[in-house]
C-alpha cells in the first residue's frame, strides 16, 4: 500500500472503508454497553479504532489518526482487563466516533478541525482511564484470571449413523450440552428426506452442521458425541483464528453496516463481496431496461416474420433477458439490517436525552429492499422513530404508575407480503387518544365539528398537513416535520403507510412499500389510439359494461355489488378522442381517494416493466409517474391513481360552472 | 414429574450404590437382580434402562435385545454398565441396541453426567 499516482482514488477508498469500520464501531459499541465483557465485542472495537489509526496515517489523515490513537490506547486497557467498561465510557466512545467522522470529513473538504472539541472528549475519556479504570480494575480482573484460554471457531458436520433413533438415542441433550460450551449454531440439513412413500418413521434423516465458538478442545467436543458417533458420522474441523482485518472476522457478520454510496455487504466469513458504486448500478438497471424493451422488439418482430429460427433466438433471448433483469434487480437488494442498526443510537440518543428507558428490538433485518427504497425511506421512519420515543412511550414513572415496565420497548420489524414490504414501527407506549385527535382536528379547521367520523378516519387526519397534537414542540420532534410529510415521502415511493392504536397499550404504524422503485407489475390499457400502464397492486377487480349504462351527471358512477363507485373516463382526462364504444372496460382501484372506476377501452393484459422517470419538462404532468416503452417502439404512460382520483375529488368540490 | 429409571444389576451393593446416586438427584428408580427380572419389571413406565452386562438367567446384551424386540419399549434408552472398556464390547453393545455406555469403576458425577447426556 504505498501512495503512487492513485494517491487521491486511495484516500477515498479509505474515506469509504473508514465510514464502514465506524458504523461497525458504532454497532460494537452498542452491543459492549450490553454485554460490557465480551471479549469479541471489545476486540471488535479496539481493531476498528486501530484500523482507522493505521491506515489514516497511511493516507495521510493524521489528524484522525492522532485523535483515535488516544481513544485505542483507552481500549488497550479494557482489552487487557485493567479498564472495565460501562454506559459512560460508552457514551464517550460514541462521542469520539462521531468525533473521528467529522475529522474525517473536515480533513476531505478542509473544514476546521474542532480541536477544542476534540480535547473534551479526549480528557473526559483520561479522566475515566484514571477514577474509572481504578475504581474497576477489579471487577474487570474477576472473569477471567489468568492466561485467557484460547478461543476457537470450529466447523462441525454431524452425519447421524442410520439407526440412531432405534438405539433409543436422543440428540437434542447434545446439542445442549454444545451450547453450553461457547457460542453456538447449527443449521439441520434436510436434503436426505425420502418421499412419504420411502420414510421410515425411526429413521433419523437429517444431518446437522454446526459452528462453535469454544475454548474447549476438539476432544472435549469429540466425546459429547461419544455415544451416536460411529466412527465416521462427525467431522470436527477447527477454523482458523480470525485475521485482524474487520473485513473478514467472522464476528462481524450480523452487522455490516453502509453508509454513503456503495454497496454494503454483509462480510460473512463465507462470503466475499465487491464494492460498486451507486452510480454504475442505476447505470446498468438502465441499460437493462434498454434491452428489456428492444427484447420485446425482437420478440414482436420474430412473430410477425414467422422464420422459426429467429423465433427461436428471439425465445431464448427472452428467457436469458428475464434472467439478466431478475439478477440486476437481486443486486440492487440490500438488507434493511443496516439501515434498522442505524437506529439504535437514533433511540439511545434520544431516549437519553428525553430521560426514558427505551429498549430498541428489530424483527426481519434480513429482508431485502431496492437500494433506492431503502434511501428514501431512512428519513420517514427516523421521523416515526422520534415521534414514538417522544409522543408514545412514557416516562419510566409514568409508566410504572400505568403498571408497565420502566422501560419502554420500541420493535422494528420487516416482512414481505406479496411483492412488497411491510415495515413496522411499534411502541407500547401511551397510544393515541381518537377523542384528542378529533378535538385538534376541529380546533385546526381540518374537520367540520359534526363530522361523523370512524377510528380509522380520525387516525387518517394525523397525516393531514396542518396537524400536530404534540402540545409543546420539543427538540426531538418537533422540527417542523410532520406526519403529512412522512405520508407523501411514502407515498412518492409507490407506499402506504397507516396506523393502529390501542390507548394506553400503544401505537404501530405500518408502511407497505413496493420491493422496487425500477420495475412496476402493470395492466397495459389502451385509451384511444394511446397505451397506459396501471399500477397492478392497486387494481382491485376489472369490469365491462354498456357505456350506456353508465350514470350520467355531473360525476358518473358505477355500480358495483351494491356500491357506487365514481368514475374517472381516462379519454376525457387525457383529452384522447375516439370514437364512442359501446362496450366500456372498467379498472376498479384502491386509491388514497377511495376507491375508483378507471374507465379504458381496452384491457390488454399484464405487463412487468422497467419505469423510465420522464424528463424535467413533463415532470408536473398530473396523472403520470413515468412511462415506458412497449415492444413496438411506441411510448407507454404510467398512470398515476392516486392522483388522477386526488383531481377527480377536487373536481368534483368545485363550484359548477 | 420425576423420571424413571430401571437399573439392573446382579451386585446388591453396585444396585444400592446406583439407586442411591439416582435417588439423590431426583429419579425414581426400579431395582432389577438380572435381565429377566428386569424384563418382568418393564410393565412400568420407565425412561431409561441402566444395565450391568455380566448377569445369570439374562445378560446385559441379551436384555438390550430383547427390549429393542419388544413394542412398548424399542425406543428407550439403554445404558450398559461394563468394566471393559475394549471397543469390540461396546461395538457389541452398539450392535444390540445400547444407546450408550458406562465404564466401571464410575464417579457417581459420571453417572448423572452420561445419564443427562441421554435424558436431556
Amino acid at each position: 500500500m504505498n501512495g503512487g499516482d492513485g494517491f487521491p482514488d486511495r484516500r477515498l477508498a479509505f474515506c469509504e472503508e473508514a465510514r464502514d469500520l465506524l458504523a461497525d464501531l458504532e454497532a460494537a459499541l452498542l452491543q459492549l454497553e450490553t454485554d460490557p465483557r465480551d471479549e469479541e465485542t471489545i476486540g471488535r472495537v479496539f481493531r476498528a479504532m486501530h484500523t482507522i489509526k493505521g491506515s489514516g496515517a497511511m493516507f495521510g489523515f493524521d489528524a484522525v489518526a492522532s485523535f483515535t490513537h488516544n481513544i485505542e490506547s483507552a481500549y488497550d486497557l479494557v482489552r487487557s482487563g485493567r479498564l472495565a467498561v460501562n454506559p459512560l465510557l460508552i457514551s464517550l466512545t460514541l462521542a469520539a466516533r462521531d468525533h473521528i467522522l467529522y475529522l474525517l470529513e473536515a480533513s476531505v473538504s478542509g473544514g476546521p478541525l474542532r480541536q477544542a472539541a476534540g480535547q473534551t472528549i479526549l480528557d473526559a475519556i483520561r479522566d475515566f482511564v484514571e477514577t474509572g479504570g481504578a475504581a474497576f480494575t477489579a471487577v474487570a480482573t474477576s472473569p477471567t484470571a489468568g492466561e485467557p484460554a484460547a478461543v476457537r471457531n470450529y466447523a462441525i458436520r454431524f452425519v447421524p449413523p442410520p439407526g440412531l433413533f432405534a438405539r433409543g438415542s436422543n440428540l437434542l441433550p447434545l446439542f445442549d450440552e454444545l451450547r453450553s460450551l461457547g457460542d453456538f449454531t447449527i443449521v439441520a440439513d434436510t436434503a436426505a428426506i425420502p418421499s412419504l412413500a420411502d420414510f421410515r418413521p425411526d429413521h433419523c434423516y437429517f444431518s446437522w452442521d454446526m459452528r462453535l465458538r469454544t475454548t474447549s478442545s476438539s476432544e472435549a467436543i469429540r466425546d459429547i458425541f461419544v455415544f451416536v458417533d460411529e466412527g465416521d458420522c462427525l467431522s470436527i474441523t477447527e477454523e482458523c483464528p480470525a485475521a485482524p482485518s474487520v473485513e473478514s472476522s467472522p464476528e462481524c457478520a450480523p452487522v455490516a453496516i453502509s453508509d454513503g454510496a456503495g454497496v454494503g455487504a454483509t462480510a460473512r466469513p463465507t462470503t466475499s463481496s465487491l464494492r460498486v458504486s451507486a452510480a454504475k448500478l442505476d447505470e446498468l438497471i438502465n441499460i437493462v431496461g434498454e434491452l428489456v424493451t428492444m427484447q420485446a422488439r425482437l420478440s414482436r418482430f420474430a412473430a410477425q416474420s414467422g422464420e422459426i429460427e429467429i423465433a427461436h433466438i428471439a425465445e431464448e433471448t427472452e428467457r436469458l433477458t428475464g434472467m439478466l433483469r431478475d439478477n440486476t434487480m437481486s443486486i440492487r437488494m440490500l438488507p434493511l439490517e443496516a439501515t434498522f442498526a442505524r437506529y439504535r443510537r437514533l433511540v439511545r440518543d434520544l431516549a437519553g436525552e428525553l430521560g426514558k428507558e427505551i429498549e430498541l428490538a428489530t424483527e426481519g433485518g434480513d429482508t431485502e429492499l431496492d437500494k433506492s427504497v431503502i434511501d428514501q425511506i431512512a428519513d420517514p421512519l427516523v421521523h416515526l422513530i422520534r415521534n414514538s420515543v417522544d409522543h408514545g412511550i412514557e416516562s419510566p414513572d409514568e409508566r410504572t404508575r400505568a403498571a408497565k415496565p420502566p422501560c419502554g420497548r420500541l420493535v422494528l420489524s420487516a416482512a414481505h407480503s406479496g411483492s412488497q414490504v411491510l415495515i413496522r414501527v411499534s411502541d407500547d407506549g401511551r397510544g393515541i387518544d381518537p377523542a384528542r385527535v378529533r378535538a385538534k382536528a376541529i380546533e385546526k379547521g381540518l374537520i367540520d365539528p359534526h363530522a361523523e367520523l370512524s377510528e380509522a378516519e380520525i387516525f387518517a387526519l394525523i397525516f393531514r398537513t396542518g396537524f400536530s397534537t404534540a402540545a409543546s414542540v420539543s427538540s426531538v420532534s418537533g422540527r417542523g416535520v410532520g406526519m403529512d410529510v412522512v405520508k407523501r415521502n411514502v407515498e412518492a415511493l409507490r407506499g402506504t403507510i397507516d396506523l393502529t392504536s390501542t390507548p394506553g397499550q400503544g401505537t404501530v404504524f405500518t408502511l407497505k412499500l413496493p420491493l422496487t422503485l425500477a420495475i412496476i407489475d402493470g395492466l397495459l390499457v389502451r385509451v384511444a389510439a394511446q397505451h397506459f400502464v396501471f399500477p397492478v397492486a392497486q387494481v382491485l377487480e376489472c369490469l365491462e359494461a354498456n357505456t350506456a349504462d353508465l350514470h350520467c351527471g355531473r360525476r358518473e358512477f358505477i355500480e358495483v355489488r351494491g356500491k357506487l363507485v365514481p368514475l374517472i373516463f381516462l379519454q376525457r382526462f387525457f383529452r384522447l378522442s375516439s370514437g364512442p364504444g359501446v362496450r366500456a372496460q372498467i379498472l376498479i382501484a384502491q386509491t388514497s381517494a377511495g376507491n375508483f372506476g378507471f374507465v379504458v377501452d381496452e384491457v390488454i393484459g399484464d405487463h412487468k416493466t422497467v419505469i423510465k422517470q420522464l424528463g424535467p419538462l413533463y415532470r408536473q404532468v398530473e396523472g403520470v409517474s413515468g412511462a415506458t416503452i412497449l415492444g413496438d417502439g411506441s411510448i407507454a404512460l404510467i398512470l398515476d391513481s392516486d392522483r388522477l382520483a386526488q383531481s377527480a375529488v377536487d373536481e368534483s368540490v368545485r363550484p359548477a360552472a | 414429574m420425576s423420571k424413571t429409571i430401571l437399573a439392573v444389576d446382579d451386585s446388591a451393593s453396585m444396585r444400592q450404590l446406583v439407586s442411591y446416586t439416582l435417588r439423590s438427584a431426583g429419579f425414581t428408580v426400579i431395582e432389577a437382580c438380572d435381565g429377566q427380572d428386569a424384563l418382568d419389571k418393564l410393565d412400568a413406565p420407565v425412561n431409561l434402562v441402566l444395565t450391568d452386562l455380566n448377569m445369570p438367567r439374562l445378560d446385559g446384551l441379551a436384555l438390550t435385545r430383547a427390549i429393542r424386540a419388544s413394542a412398548d419399549h424399542r425406543y428407550t434408552p439403554i445404558l450398559l454398565l461394563t468394566t471393559e472398556s475394549e471397543p469390540a464390547r461396546k461395538l457389541e453393545g452398539k450392535a444390540a441396541g445400547a444407546t450408550g455406555w458406562l465404564v466401571k469403576p464410575f464417579q457417581p458425577e459420571q453417572l448423572l453426567a452420561t445419564i443427562k447426556k441421554v435424558l436431556g
